[in-house]
């Protein structure tokens, strides 16, 4: 260990433009970055995820009342950008006494909280969309089938609609997921320190940009490619009867 | 025809051009931003007013020169300058080795201190590494470097903005702030009379996190004009009239050490 420690820091001092032994010696803030993007990216897509089925079901089956509050949601989440609306919740919402004075104040004065509701608000919308469209797109012979068979329209969602949806989903989901992972560099606008704030941080401290954000852009490739391994491993094993031979 | 007149207006734009380009016998013209109260704002009936054209004008009588004061947006500063649209960046621009690359700076003639503020009765312990256990804001590598360096354990939240600083103090995320003092003072401790803002302490100080403040700047080969800038920022504060001056429009120093 002692050994490769040092063979970085003669590379980095002798061969390499870039000292990435200044960062190595700066772990534990990308460390703290890692932590902050991972528990922003992993919470907001499960909140996100379950906000989003009822609204694509609703989207799907158009519900009277809630369809149409359901897409003004989708709408006014999609119409602005998701810095505006961290702006919104973080630095809008406490200019209210009223705010300020309520117990919702314990979870809205944390700027890591603001990110978080902001993040599942934004990804919660965009899943929607894509799950509703997967719901749309169910083969009349499946839907045909579960009336065929007796089955009552929960039972039917429940056991066929639904989980044929997510499988025709998966692919585009996996793109939400890295969209969503990079639009998390979003909250070290409101002093969170995630991956990019790292970064940031870093180069306040040294002036050394491209060591900061090049060991940043490093995390976040490093991400993306277990993300579509993942994704690749469940759309082999759930989409297997897509596979040509 | 038309062509003609192409012609004439291009040659009336040289003549305009050309005649606008500073002499350095006659008017010295100083570039403002004429946007950053109270150094240099437009008055009502939009003359450009402020500390810095006074000091300027103070300056210049000690010089014997005449000189006026132009404005200018920020990204055109330095561009204007070296072609000779205006004799001086007399706007608040820091000293930075970056600039220092195309432009040369006189000494400074401020550097406002960065100073904490709390609401009253918030306790800061400037003596401590942690500051009392605070929730402090800083600006990115400026206050920042300043906490990093004297306060290592303090609870810092980084912004890139003091605007946004500012709300996070009002708001209470934020217990204090470190911010350079006189937009604390004209962007929140003014703005807010009534809220208990102030400073705290004596100004934090610390030639490495500051840098060098704030010059005129000048172009490289204009060294005449540097040498005898120089000489008057150190005439007006020898004789008073810069103290004068800052205590009129802050009431606090703003030189620095």
């Amino acid at each position: 260990m002692e050994s490769l420690l040092e063979s970085i820091r003669v590379f980095s001092s002798e061969t390499s433009p870039l000292d990435f032994y200044l960062v190595l010696q700066n772990w534990s803030l990308f460390w703290k970055g890692l932590q902050n993007t991972l528990l922003l990216l992993v919470l907001s897509l499960i909140a996100g995820g379950l906000l989003a089925v009822p609204l694509a079901i609703i989207r799907a089956t158009r519900v009277p009342i809630l369809n149409p509050i359901a897409y003004g949601f989708i709408y006014f989440v999609r119409g602005t950008p998701l810095l505006v609306q961290l702006y919104v919740i973080y630095y809008g919402l406490s200019q209210f006494e009223a705010v300020r004075d309520s117990a919702a104040w314990v979870i809205l004065r944390e700027p890591w909280w603001c990110a978080l509701i902001a993040f599942s608000i934004g990804t919660a919308a965009y899943t929607a969309e894509i799950f509703r469209g997967a719901i749309e797109d169910t083969p009349r012979g499946e839907v045909e089938a579960t009336i065929a068979a007796g089955m009552s329209r929960v039972l039917a969602y429940r056991r066929i609609i639904l989980p044929s949806a997510f499988r025709r989903a998966l692919p585009a989901y996996g793109n939400e997921v890295i969209f969503n992972l990079h639009t998390t560099v979003i909250a070290s606008t409101v002093t969170v320190i995630d991956v990019l704030g790292a970064a940031r941080t870093f180069n306040n401290k040294y002036y050394l940009a491209y060591e900061g954000f090049i060991t940043a852009a490093l995390i976040f490739i490093a991400i993306v490619f277990v993300i579509t391994r993942v994704f690749n491993l469940m759309e082999r094993r759930m989409l297997r009867h897509l596979v040509r031979a | 025809m038309f062509k003609t007149l192409g012609k004439m207006t291009a040659i009336s734009l040289l003549a305009a051009v050309s005649a606008g380009a500073a002499n350095a016998q006659d008017v010295i013209r100083f570039a403002t931003e004429a946007a950053y109260p109270p150094f240099n704002e437009r008055a009502a009936d939009g003359s450009i007013v402020g500390w810095e054209i006074d000091l300027g004008q103070a300056m210049c009588a000690h010089m014997k020169r005449e000189c006026e004061f132009v404005a200018q947006d920020w990204d055109g500063m330095i561009p204007g300058l070296l072609s000779n649209r205006f004799d001086g960046i007399f706007a608040s621009m820091t000293i930075t080795e970056e600039r220092k690359q195309r432009i040369d700076f006189t000494d400074k003639y401020y550097q406002s201190p960065a100073r904490f503020v709390s609401k009253d009765g918030v306790a800061l312990d400037r003596s401590a590494a942690d500051l009392g256990g605070l929730k402090v804001g800083a600006i990115a590598g400026v206050t920042e470097c300043y906490l990093n360096k004297f306060h290592p354990d303090a609870d810092i939240a980084i912004y890139r903005s003091s605007e946004d600083m500012f709300l996070d103090l009002q708001s209470g995320r934020l217990d204090a702030i470190l911010s350079e003092s006189v937009q604390a003072d004209f962007g929140l401790i003014r703005e807010n009379p009534d809220a208990g803002f102030a400073f705290r302490g004596e100004p934090a100080l610390d030639a490495g996190c500051f840098g060098a403040g704030i010059g005129i700047g000048v172009r490289k080969e204009d060294g005449d004009l540097r040498a005898s800038l120089n000489d008057a920022i150190a005439a007006v504060r020898a004789d008073g009239t810069y103290d004068a001056l800052v205590e009129k429009y802050f009431g606090y120093d703003i030189y620095g050490e």
